[in-house]
């Protein structure tokens, strides 16, 4: 009716909406205290190293603008790195850079910037500009992923990243992030990237979405997301599982990104997981809830993604 | 499940507190629920502050007596610590405020209640001041004194009694407020316009006397007394004012003083003013007594905003109103799921718009926040740090502001004047997201977050603008709890957003 669907309906099929995400999920099982291990993704880096869970490999931290004028010396001759506000949101503020040429940086969509560009970037990061609040923030320099071939064809400019819901340790759902043109090489379903539902048995595509609307081919590079399988699918959902037992958070958006030389690597967690990603699988995500809820809370992160798999799996 | 119980019985109980105060001021202590059928009672207060000196402070305040067509209900003075009584004399009633030793910055209030009453007629006509002497123009020189005869008498013939007299006069003065033989007079003897016509109409054997006083309208402060001219023909008297010549109507023209003499006279302060300020409240026509019963009544009244001093009262007119933005934002929000820029810049830029007019504020806050992000996109390439560059924003919105209020002023658009209203650094703050949005997510979302802000701020204006909203949230402030509970209400609501229906469409589309 009107192009709107009805609310009975959305709630038989298990949609989590917004405020109820807020309300139930978020303030009842993510703890307040434990938000600043996520929204800092410099603490977030340093306690999962700590615990032995893969992340991509630190360059350095700029703290203070004093400092900003060593940049050069801590990135070195590296080719390829990443600079992020530890405690930035929604993939604000980060800059990746792929290449050099000479002394101009190139970034992934081919544009240059010059070593000034990159220092008032760091600058404007320290000021705050990009952390929630306005806070004064921290720069991160990562090495630069090398990301595995295997979604070079079905991202557009930019960073393929998989997510994963992890409710009560239990990995709920996961959909694969594929960046478009239109999405300027970002991965964020609301800017216009692609989210591929994958089937949580095979690492398979289930379906996919672009502005909440199905699709069946990368919009840019035409290919069939059916064909897509996500390689070390056995290894990736024990590691986004395992993220729960260092941040107590219940309701937690993982986010991981495959090297080509690594495999799956933590790129950071989210407190505050989107509702695309049931779009995305094409079904909500309340009845996968309220069966964890029916679960143990005292199995390991193996048993977990056991029953995961068993019970979430399509095949 | 027991903190939903909670929440019900609060909000429940809230609300019932809420409803049964106002409904017991609406139907024991006869408040109405709705503005029409009602009588305004203005009051008005006056606020003397001064410095005091070493000596003991004696103030003396004029105070007005009963008049034509308004109606004086009741008065009351506050000054913590101060002898006070009251005092006839002469001229009129006067006030007198006594302390032996002060420090500090001083204020006494003086309140008068007042409404406005075509019947009320005084049975016989005042005559205070006492008829002065035939002005003789004594401290004139005799060539002025010689010109001013030739000026009365060309007057004089054109004119029938007194009044049409000073009519002409006025309009006379008026025509030839810039020749030179009057500004000479101003000049050389330190006269105002008012007190040169008041002076000349003396001269003239004319009974007349200046009125002190200021028009009776909702929501003024910081008012100073004008000063008006009333002539007397043997048979009534008649208002003049400067500026306009003969007043027909003056119903809602309340006179503080008749006679000009000062209005406070004071010993051992420095520096001492009167402020008057002036707030308008419905009571029912029915029963105007009531406002005694207001007053003596119940504890309620006593300590309701209305025992506030009233310039304070205003405040709280527009303060009352940002609970109702509150509420239209959290629904548009929780219930609808709009995106704003900032979650409460939508209700300061919906009480901006108050003062602006909707359509007017639209366009200055599109046109601002337009030129700002120009100028922004120009301050981003000088590579400054975060917070010298919002200083340099708002310093830009400032220019802004001054440009656009000047550049109008002079094309004769007075609208623009009001810029002045919106809030500056909420203005910077906007202009600096929506670039930073600009840059990182595009125009689109900008026009997304820009238009939502702007869409919820001109709801919100709706909702506050509303008269019978307005009137409820002055008169009856404890329906502010049953605002809350909803507000609380909606804190807890956890269905789907109306916004959400659209978006998981294509989730049900085949089932």
């Amino acid at each position: 009716m009107f192009g709107l669907a009805s609310p009975s309906a959305l709630r038989k099929k298990g949609i989590l909406g917004m405020n109820r995400r807020n309300i139930q999920y978020i303030s009842q099982y993510n703890n307040r205290k434990n938000f600043p291990l996520v929204d800092d993704k410099l603490k977030t880096k340093v306690i999962t190293q700590k615990v032995g869970i893969a992340v991509p490999s630190m360059i350095g931290t700029v703290e203070f603008q004093y400092e900003i004028k060593e940049i050069g010396k801590k990135i070195g001759d590296k080719k390829g790195f990443v600079i992020k506000p530890a405690q930035g949101s929604a993939g604000k503020g980060i800059l990746v850079i792929v290449n050099r040429d000479g002394d101009e940086f190139i970034k992934p969509n081919g544009d240059r910037v010059t070593f000034r560009d990159i220092k008032r970037h760091v600058s404007n990061i320290l000021s705050g500009l990009y952390s929630l609040g306005g806070k004064y923030d921290v720069a991160m320099i990562e090495s630069l992923v090398e990301f595995d071939p295997v979604f070079d064809r079905y991202s557009f400019e930019g960073v393929p990243d998989i997510r994963v819901v992890v409710y009560r340790g239990f990995p709920a759902m996961a959909m694969l992030r594929c960046s478009t043109k239109e999405s300027d090489g970002k991965a964020n379903l609301h800017q216009g990237a692609v989210g591929v539902g994958i089937d949580l048995a095979t690492g398979r595509a289930i379906n996919a979405v672009q502005h909440d609307e199905p699709v069946t081919i990368h919009p840019d590079t035409k290919y069939d997301f059916s064909e897509l399988e996500i390689p070390h699918w056995d290894e990736l959902l024990p590691l986004a599982a395992s993220c729960y037992d260092i941040t107590d958070m219940g309701y937690l958006g993982v986010d991981i990104v495959l090297d080509k030389k690594l495999g799956p690597l933590i790129l950071e967690l989210n407190a505050r997981p989107g509702l695309a990603i049931q779009i995305a699988n094409g079904i909500g995500s309340v009845p996968r809830f309220d069966l964890i809820d029916k679960q143990s809370m005292d199995l390991s992160v193996e048993e977990r993604v056991k029953f995961s798999v068993e019970n979430f799996g399509k095949s | 499940m027991s903190s939903k119980i909670q929440i019900a019985l609060f909000t429940v109980l809230l609300s019932v507190i809420g409803i049964s105060i106002a409904w017991y001021k609406s139907s024991v202590l006869g408040v109405p629920f709705v503005p029409h059928d009602t009588t305004s009672i203005y009051r008005i207060g006056a606020k003397i502050t001064f410095k005091p000196t070493d000596n003991p402070v004696l103030v003396s305040f004029a105070i007005p007596s009963e008049q034509n067509g308004i109606k004086i209900i009741s008065s009351d003075a506050a000054s913590q610590g101060y002898g006070y009584n009251l005092k006839n004399d002469k001229n009129g009633q006067r006030a007198e405020w006594a302390k032996r030793e002060v420090s500090g910055d001083q204020t006494l209030f003086f309140n008068t209640d007042v409404v406005i009453d075509k019947n009320h007629q005084l049975a016989s006509i005042q005559m205070l001041p006492q008829p002065l002497p035939k002005e003789e123009l004594n401290e004139w020189d005799e060539a002025t004194k010689k010109s001013a005869d030739s000026f009365l008498k060309d007057i004089y013939n054109h004119s029938a009694d007194a009044h049409s007299f000073a009519a002409e006069l006025i309009k006379k003065v008026n025509n030839h407020k810039d020749s030179q033989l009057i500004n000479l007079i101003l000049d050389k003897y330190n006269y105002s316009l008012i007190k040169f016509t008041y002076k000349l109409l003396r001269y003239q054997g004319i009974h007349t006397r200046i009125v002190k006083g200021f028009p009776l309208e909702d929501g003024r402060s910081n008012l100073r007394l004008e000063s008006l001219l009333e002539t007397f023909n043997g048979k009534n008297w008649q208002m003049f004012s400067i500026k306009l010549g003969k007043i027909e109507k003056a119903e809602n023209f309340f006179v503080w003083q008749r006679g000009g003499i000062s209005i406070l006279d004071s010993e051992g302060t420095k520096k001492a003013k009167v402020r008057f300020s002036i707030v308008e409240r419905n009571v029912p026509t029915s029963s105007l007594a009531l406002d005694e019963s207001l007053k003596k009544g119940a504890a309620l009244i006593d300590f309701s905003l209305f025992s506030l001093p009233i310039s304070e009262q205003n405040a709280f007119k527009h303060i009352l109103l940002v609970p109702i933005g509150a509420l239209v934002v959290a629904f548009l929000r929780i219930i609808i799921g709009l995106k704003t820029s900032g979650t409460f810049m939508p209700i300061l830029l919906a009480l901006a718009f108050m003062e602006t007019q909707l359509v007017t504020g639209l366009i200055l806050f599109v046109s601002i926040v337009g030129v700002g992000l120009v100028i922004r996109s120009y301050l981003s390439h000088l590579n400054l740090l975060l917070v010298a560059r919002i200083s340099a924003v708002v310093i830009v919105v400032i220019g802004i502001m001054s440009v656009f209020s000047i550049v109008s002023h002079k094309l004769g658009i007075e609208e623009v004047l009001t810029i002045t209203f919106f809030p500056m650094i909420i203005l910077a703050w906007t202009i600096e997201r929506m670039s930073i949005l600009w840059e990182e997510e595009g125009a689109k979302e900008v026009y997304l977050q820009g238009g939502g802000s702007l869409f919820v701020a001109s709801l919100a204006y709706f909702a506050m603008s509303n008269g019978t909203l307005a009137y409820l949230s002055f008169n009856f402030p404890e329906l502010l709890l049953v605002v809350l509970s909803l507000v609380i209400v909606l804190g807890r609501y956890s269905g789907y957003r109306i916004l959400e229906l659209v978006r998981f469409k294509s989730q049900v589309k085949d089932s």
